[in-house]
């Protein structure tokens, strides 16, 4: 047995590399009317799954008259972050899913996807960062809550820190100041997390504080478990704070990593990773304001009408139904990052969401792996992406960082996470220093 | 009668012979299990498929590193063994295409997959048909 995974690995990565020199690069798929090829699947999925290497004495690029700082680093993989009233950061850390071995094809799946990633075990906790002098270096580092399970999404409502783990949202009492939890969490509600073949649930609040909305992604690529394992998956749900009552805000989004909503506008708005081995320009990963009770395809259908073949039995009803996403950010970047902008980020960077993607294994030449901007006007996606943060990925291919969580400090800052380098970097234009 | 000429090793080896016999069990058992999957859309069917030719292709792989031996031996390198050996060979290839066809998504594998494991389920009767007659009946010349 062992031999024949041996030989299928050398194989498949013959088979792999031979594609990765065929397969042109992908054509731009930003904004609200991408390119849509025909699906395509050869005998292999084009994969590629860089290596992680080390930053050394490098830092990733930032645009001219920014800067950017590693405020924490070694942390036991951070995912999202938030920050406090008193500018305290708060760091979920942690790895999740417990996904059972289904097919043969995950024995070597597992395995190259455990080469893309960091060696260091989950946190499963809540580090805080504390920069009391406001000289922008973080200079206290507490751990404020330990076994958790893979948390994830963070929001705070008053003095309600709210924490969704893989399995269940929580909820800490909150003062300003703390850096450590006065107790165990209570659980507000339990999360669907049997399987977690994704597994991050994406938290955040209501303007009005009373409602908060966690994205729960599906339990596969495109129902390879079975749709009897997606009851509760692919869902936006809205919870009562106070009750812990809920119920799916939205549906059919495959797996919507991260939740925010718009000043001003109070709107909810997601970015989604879309469904794989339809090729290295299929599907497009999105951003799109949340309509309630809005059905966004998955897993009948993407970007509106294209129906997947994949999915048995079929469903024109719901693929009728299917609403098309705002904007395109092409395929395969695996937005994990989403936060509004404010003026003090510089004029450029005034209005848009900043995006943490953090990048591509399911195609041949990598795409992703930085943090953009997408400017904005009268509330609505409104441009083409600008890069913010890059040089995750070096010239050789290797993979420095990933970005995952973005948030923006109202201080001006972007706070980024990175989940290769276990390091969180902080990013302001050079005037706000 | 020519017993006397009947010699051990001109059967197939016990060890040989069982991993032969056990590519069609496991090719058919995916054959239909994939039928299963067209007929119901259970997913677990196509888990079952996949599984199955992965077990199947053990079996064949082993039992073409059993021929490759076999083909250092003089007697081997003619006629029905060679059929043989090139039907286990096409056996083994198909079967691993199959894997591959299998590893899609959902009904991504079919109906591709099907149409494969119904010819792979074939070359497995007539590879050990053949094997067995190659060999088996001894002495004959």
């Amino acid at each position: 047995m062992k031999i024949s995974i041996i030989l299928f690995v050398t194989t498949a990565a013959l088979v792999l590399s031979a594609c990765g020199n065929s397969v042109p690069d992908s054509e731009q798929q930003y904004g609200p009317d991408p390119t849509l090829p025909e699906p395509q699947r050869g005998l292999l999925p084009g994969m590629t799954i860089p290596e992680p290497a080390e930053w050394g004495d490098q830092l990733p690029t930032v645009p001219d008259n920014y800067t950017i700082t590693a405020i924490a680093t070694n942390l036991k993989v951070p995912r999202q972050t938030l920050v406090l009233p008193n500018g305290d950061i708060l760091v979920a850390e942690g790895s999740g899913g417990n996904a059972p071995l289904s097919k043969p094809k995950g024995v070597i799946a597992g395995y190259l996807k455990s080469q893309g990633t960091t060696s260091v075990k989950s946190g499963d906790r809540l580090t805080l960062l504390r920069d009391s002098d406001g000289d922008g270096s973080y200079e206290e580092q507490t751990v404020f809550a330990k076994n958790l399970n893979a948390p994830y999404g963070l929001a705070l409502i008053d003095n309600n820190l709210y924490v969704a783990n893989q399995d269940a949202l929580v909820r800490f009492d909150y003062e300003e100041g703390r850096t450590q939890a006065s107790g165990p969490p209570e659980e507000v509600t339990k999360l669907p997390s049997e399987i977690n073949h994704h597994w991050t649930k994406a938290l955040t609040a209501s303007a009005d504080g009373r409602f908060l909305y966690v994205g729960i992604g599906s339990n596969s690529n495109i129902t390879e478990r079975g749709m009897a394992a997606e009851v509760s998956r692919a869902e936006v749900w809205q919870i009562n704070a106070e009750t812990g009552a809920h119920k799916p805000y939205a549906t059919g989004l495959r797996n919507p990593t991260a939740l925010t909503i718009q000043p001003e506008t109070d709107q909810l708005w997601v970015v989604v990773n879309e469904r794989d081995e339809l090729g290295p320009n299929l599907v497009p990963d999105y951003l799109t304001a949340v309509r309630e009770g809005g059905f966004y395809g998955w897993p009948y259908s993407y970007w509106g009408q294209n129906v997947d073949p994949r999915v048995r039995p079929q469903n024109p009803e719901k693929v009728k139904s299917a609403i098309v996403p705002d904007y395109s950010l092409s395929s395969h970047v695996a937005p994990l990052g989403l936060d509004f902008s404010i003026p003090e980020m510089g004029d450029k960077f005034a209005e848009g969401v900043f995006i943490g993607e953090h990048g591509s294994w399911n195609r041949a030449n990598p795409v992703g792996y930085k943090v953009v901007f997408i400017p904005f006007s009268e509330g609505r996606p409104s441009g083409q992406p600008i890069d913010f943060v890059t040089g995750f990925l070096s010239a050789e291919e290797k993979t420095r960082g990933r970005p995952v969580g973005v948030t923006v400090d109202p201080s001006g800052a972007l706070i980024v996470a990175d989940d290769v380098s276990n390091t969180v970097w902080r990013v302001t234009p050079k005037e706000n220093q | 009668m020519a017993t006397a000429h009947r010699t051990y090793r001109s059967v197939l080896h016990p060890l040989h012979a069982i991993l032969l016999a056990g590519t069609i069990p496991l090719f058919l058992g995916a054959t239909l299990s994939d039928y299963a999957y067209s007929s119901t859309y259970n997913i677990l069917w196509s888990i079952f498929a996949s599984w199955l030719i992965a077990g199947g292709l053990v079996f064949a792989g082993l039992t073409l590193l059993c021929a490759i031996i076999g083909l250092f031996r003089a007697d081997r390198r003619r006629g029905l063994f060679l059929v043989y050996f090139f039907l286990l060979l096409a056996l083994v290839i198909v079967g691993f295409f199959n894997a591959l066809i299998h590893a899609r998504d959902a009904w991504g594998m079919m109906p591709t997959g099907f149409v494969l494991s119904i010819i792979v389920t074939l070359l497995a009767c007539a590879t050990t048909w053949v094997g067995f007659s190659s060999l088996s009946a001894g002495g004959k010349e």
